[in-house]
């Protein structure tokens, strides 16, 4: 293992050119040697790196996403090109499609950050009253210090108590919460927690088909089994029990299954699972004895009628001591959705039910190794749980931002679903929930023919001549699964809504013509 | 019970035994039942219970804030004004903050530090980063495609690990680890299936890193596992030792001849106050050395906001530079970063004030200037050979100088009979004084045995980043405490 490997082949020569060049080296070029003698394999390569982390892939920011960068470097260059900017609707990020952050919120977070601010009187006393109190929460009075790894503990109590409001007076407990940099720090700690096993004894995760792309990264990376479960297309991708028994019964032939994770709202097909479809749910769970993982952080993005969020919680407690006694469950939020969407800000908290004392140690010894989220994150997380009241001086403008920026979105679904729906070759179910649509593509044989060709998935091959055409970036469904020969695309519906409009119009249009194309 | 949420006498779904054993094998913190026990204290001293001292004071964690060292206004000001951009508008802020400020946000998506950025980190920033790192190192060159930023460099650390670290062979992936160093490092390793590979530090040389040493380690250890990786703190925490270049060349040269990728963490390398100490990254002492090592030895080199004077610890800012590595693992360290979606954007922005503070004319300078540089941080706060000469006054306390870092790690002579007692309680000796001390005068230190020791040896670890009369109380009740301590267990 200590042996220097010399590698000598024509092929080996051009890594070694490579190697030299400055681009690739942060060092000065050397010269290279006469007999290209002196060079040698690396500590670190492609055999001994952790195999695990080739198999990650995250298609939200995967190589569409790539080539739509370069894209936007060409045009600010100047290059020529049938449109003038591109439109990256392939990721959640409402702000950066010019959604307005909720003013309550930055006034207190600003007035944390540079508490002389208090004595600025163009701040209203509510939200200094926040900033204090959240301040002497800090160690030092300060953001810059590191809180306990499980989060500021006044936080904690403030995200049980909404909890409790949210659910109707259903008791929370702040020991129970665990504060995190966004809900993927939880939901990645959660399942490095739970899986384990090599071979037929690897852990097993269910996970929905389609589904947002970071379980199956994170279940690669960890080299756990992910076991899929379908969504039905047809029923408004509702979930069937029938289709949860079908999955984990084959499973079990290859792996022990160990969890059901659930994202309701759903990313990326936007359905509000009923409260009957969550009871079959936890029934299921409780009768497989699996580890029950709800993604909520679209919890207040609900637009269809008759469609209404009923926190995996609440329907347990509901359910009676039989369930709510012995189902384990971890519920899931964070600041980057609903309606203040705070991507950038890390904020987020997992609510554990249920968990095994001695498992409980071990997660509260997991989160330790990171130290702590980032106490912005924190504040904004608090606000979020703890918004104005009626009757505080800010309440009025922040119930109005809230109200609109819901009913903004609720309009676009809408509008999205309607115009979709119109062209032929694209079928749109309605788009109940959270910030996406994901569209089923009917493709012509030959288009598929040519995918292949290219060594694409269709939907890619789709979306790649999509961007290049007219500066539209939106993810290929086979970055989040779909059912074999089936197409799709997750387009977010966030841009404003007038050039939301431009962008339905344009992809209307692209695809009429890409069916004209591969006639 | 309905308290914990929890049913006694049913078997779980999920029970201990089918807990990931990477994970259970993570060898638990000392400090935060510590800290958690003097948090409680203090509570118990506001509702009024009696204690022989006022105040709990707390020097264990290495948290210059919590400490009482006030953020650097500038840092502050911009920050608040990215968060609320009616602040660029208001003439109560500076001109420079105002015009930092609307810098910054052009450079996110949608003017809104709410936003995502790039895996990477904002592509601004990383560059800004790179031309810091070249001043910095006398003109070496280092390309922002290098650069990774993250939420606080133990995301970085863990990450670069987690390319190292598998469990496809039959010996464990090893990683030769200081002792002492802090414990989260070696929970990262232990959480991934590694191994650490402990090697001292030269206590009575002022916890000098002797090449000697490491070679002795890998020895010993070579058929038990395989070892990958060197990882050296510079300045180090705790031992607030500063490696000499001497030093960083005799490990970069060993590193190239046992192959190991060498972990550089540098995130105290502005907390110099030795009187003739300098720091220089392990980066420029490589490519100093020339080829061939200067183009074959892989590095990862760490540094964050969290320490030296912007001790900006709960903004989570931290990067890592690679240099050297094969451009086929490059392309896969992007994935691991993937999952985190983006670092968190006031640790990024937080970064990018650090390497790019005011400059001379600038209206923030005159404020800046006279609180920045460490010395000066130091001179209101005790002088170190003042800490040490107290320290090295208590019989039974001897310490080692410290030119570097935040920490100062006095060595304990504890007597037998006190030795024989922690082990009666089953306990660490020095986390049995710890506690002790924290109860007995409400000072909250953390114990040796938590960064790793000798066999045989004791230790406490201050932080020193602390106010003068702050330091000269915890110096005041450790001498009385120690003093009672020897007077019982003689």
């Amino acid at each position: 293992m200590n042996k220097r490997h010399y590698i000598r082949n024509s092929s080996q020569d051009l890594r070694l050119f490579r190697w030299f060049s400055a681009k690739q080296c942060a060092l000065p070029t050397p010269k290279m040697t006469e007999n290209g003698l002196g060079h040698r394999e690396k500590v670190l390569n492609m055999n001994t790196m952790n195999p695990n982390v080739k198999r990650v892939e995250y298609a939200v920011r995967g190589p569409i996403v790539q080539r739509a960068v370069q894209i936007e470097k060409e045009l600010k260059e100047g290059v020529k090109k049938p449109f003038s900017e591109v439109i990256k609707a392939n990721i959640g990020d409402a702000h950066a499609m010019g959604q307005k952050p909720i003013t309550f919120f930055r006034q207190v977070v600003a007035l944390c950050a540079y508490p002389d601010l208090l004595e600025d009187n163009k701040f209203p006393d509510d939200a200094k009253n926040r900033a204090r109190r959240i301040l002497q929460s800090c160690g030092g009075g300060s953001l810059g210090a590191y809180s306990a790894s499980t989060g500021i503990e006044v936080i904690r109590q403030d995200v049980a108590r909404y909890i409790e409001k949210r659910d109707g007076g259903i008791p929370s407990n702040p020991d129970n919460i665990y504060l995190s940099t966004g809900a993927s720090d939880a939901i990645v700690t959660m399942l490095k927690l739970l899986t384990s096993g090599e071979g037929k004894t690897r852990s097993g995760v269910m996970i929905s088909i389609p589904q947002y792309p970071l379980y199956s990264a994170a279940l690669a990376e960890l080299a756990a089994v992910q076991i899929s479960y379908y969504l039905d297309e047809d029923k408004c991708w509702g979930l069937d029990v029938s289709e949860l028994r079908r999955a984990v019964e084959a499973a079990r032939e290859h792996c022990k299954p160990r969890a059901l994770c659930i994202i309701n709202p759903g990313n990326p097909t936007g359905q509000v699972q009923s409260r009957q479809c969550i009871e079959d749910v936890i029934r299921f769970a409780a009768e497989e004895r699996l580890f029950l993982m709800a993604d909520e952080v679209y919890q207040d993005n609900v637009y269809a009628e008759g469609c209404q969020f009923h926190s995996f919680k609440k329907v347990l407690f509901e359910m009676g001591p039989e369930y709510s006694n012995t189902v384990e469950l971890a519920s899931f939020h964070s600041t980057s959705k609903c309606y203040m969407g705070e991507c950038g800000f890390r904020g987020g908290y997992m609510e554990v039910i249920n968990m095994d004392p001695q498992v409980k140690l071990q997660l509260t010894k997991l989160v330790s190794v990171r130290l702590c989220p980032p106490i912005p994150g924190q504040v904004l997380l608090d606000l979020v749980v703890n918004p104005p009241r009626p009757d505080e001086p800010s309440y009025a403008t922040f119930i109005k931002e809230r109200t609109a920026n819901l009913e903004i979105l609720a309009e676009k679904a809408k509008l999205t679903e309607q115009i979709f729906n119109t062209v032929s070759g694209i079928r749109c179910n309605p788009v109940q929930g959270a910030m996406y649509t994901f569209p089923r593509l009917t493709l012509p044989e030959k288009a598929i023919a040519a995918a292949k060709e290219k060594g694409q998935a269709p939907d890619m091959f789709y979306c790649m001549k999509l961007l290049e055409e007219t500066g539209i970036c939106l993810v290929p469904g086979s970055g989040f699964g779909q059912r074999d020969g089936t197409h799709h695309f997750r387009m977010t519906i966030l841009p404003a809504t007038e050039k939301l409009k431009i962008v339905l119009e344009n992809i209307r249009a692209f695809h009429k013509r890409f069916t004209e194309e591969f006639s | 019970s309905k308290r914990t949420g929890y049913c006694e006498n049913r078997m779980s779904f999920l029970s201990v035994r089918e807990i990931s054993p990477k994970v259970r094998s993570i060898n638990p913190t000392e400090l935060e039942p510590l800290v958690k026990r003097a948090a409680q204290i203090k509570t118990e001293l506001t509702q009024g219970v009696r204690k022989s001292y006022k105040d709990v004071i707390d020097v264990c964690w290495g948290d210059p804030h919590r400490g009482g060292v006030k953020p650097l206004t500038f840092v502050r000001q911009v920050l608040a004004a990215c968060m609320y951009p009616q602040l660029i508008h208001s003439d109560k802020l500076p001109v420079d903050v105002r015009r930092r400020a609307q810098r910054l946000l052009d450079v996110c998506d949608g003017e809104s530090v709410g936003s995502y950025t790039a895996t990477a980190g904002i592509p601004y920033i990383r560059s800004n980063l790179a031309r810091f790192i070249s001043r910095r190192d006398g003109g070496v060159p280092s390309s922002p495609e290098n650069i990774f930023l993250s939420s606080g460099s133990q995301i970085s650390l863990t990450h670069v690990l987690k390319l190292l670290i598998h469990n496809q062979a039959s010996l464990p992936i090893g990683v030769l680890t200081p002792m002492s160093t802090y414990s989260t490092f070696k929970m990262a390793v232990e959480g991934l299936g590694g191994a650490v590979i402990p090697y001292y530090l030269e206590e009575e040389r002022g916890w000098e890193l002797r090449v000697e040493e490491l070679r002795r380690v890998l020895r010993e250890f070579k058929d038990v596992c395989n070892p990958v990786a060197l990882y050296v703190i510079n300045p180090g925490n705790p031992t607030g030792h500063v490696q000499s270049r001497t030093s960083i060349e005799e490990v970069i040269r060993f590193a190239a001849e046992e192959r190991l990728f060498l972990m550089a963490d540098e995130v105290y390398q502005d907390s110099i106050f030795g009187e003739d100490t300098e720091f220089v990254s392990y980066k420029k002492v490589l490519s100093e050395m020339g080829p061939p090592l200067s183009h074959q030895v892989e590095l990862a080199s760490f540094h964050s906001v969290s320490k030296g004077f912007m001790g900006e610890c709960g903004l989570r800012g931290g990067y890592v530079e690679l240099v050297n590595l094969d451009p086929e693992v490059k392309k896969y360290i992007y994935n691991i970063f993937l999952t985190d979606s983006s670092p968190a954007v006031t640790g990024q922005l937080a970064l990018d004030l650090m390497v790019n503070p005011p400059r001379p004319g600038d209206p923030s300078y005159p404020v800046y200037a006279q609180v920045r540089p460490i010395k000066i941080i130091l001179w209101k706060l005790m002088p170190q050979r003042n800490i040490l000469e107290v320290l090295n006054n208590i019989p039974g306390i001897s310490c080692q100088p410290i030119t570097g870092g935040a920490f100062i790690l006095p060595r304990l002579h504890l007597p037998q009979g006190a030795v024989r007692k922690a082990e009666e309680l089953g306990m660490q000796p020095d986390l049995w004084y710890c506690k002790l001390l924290l109860e007995e005068a409400g000072v909250c230190v953390g114990p040796g045995c938590e960064y790793g020791q000798k066999e045989g040896t004791y230790h406490i670890r201050l932080r020193v980043l602390t106010p003068v009369d702050t330091m000269e109380e915890v110096l005041r009740r450790l001498k009385n405490f120690h003093l009672n301590f020897l007077k019982e267990f003689s």
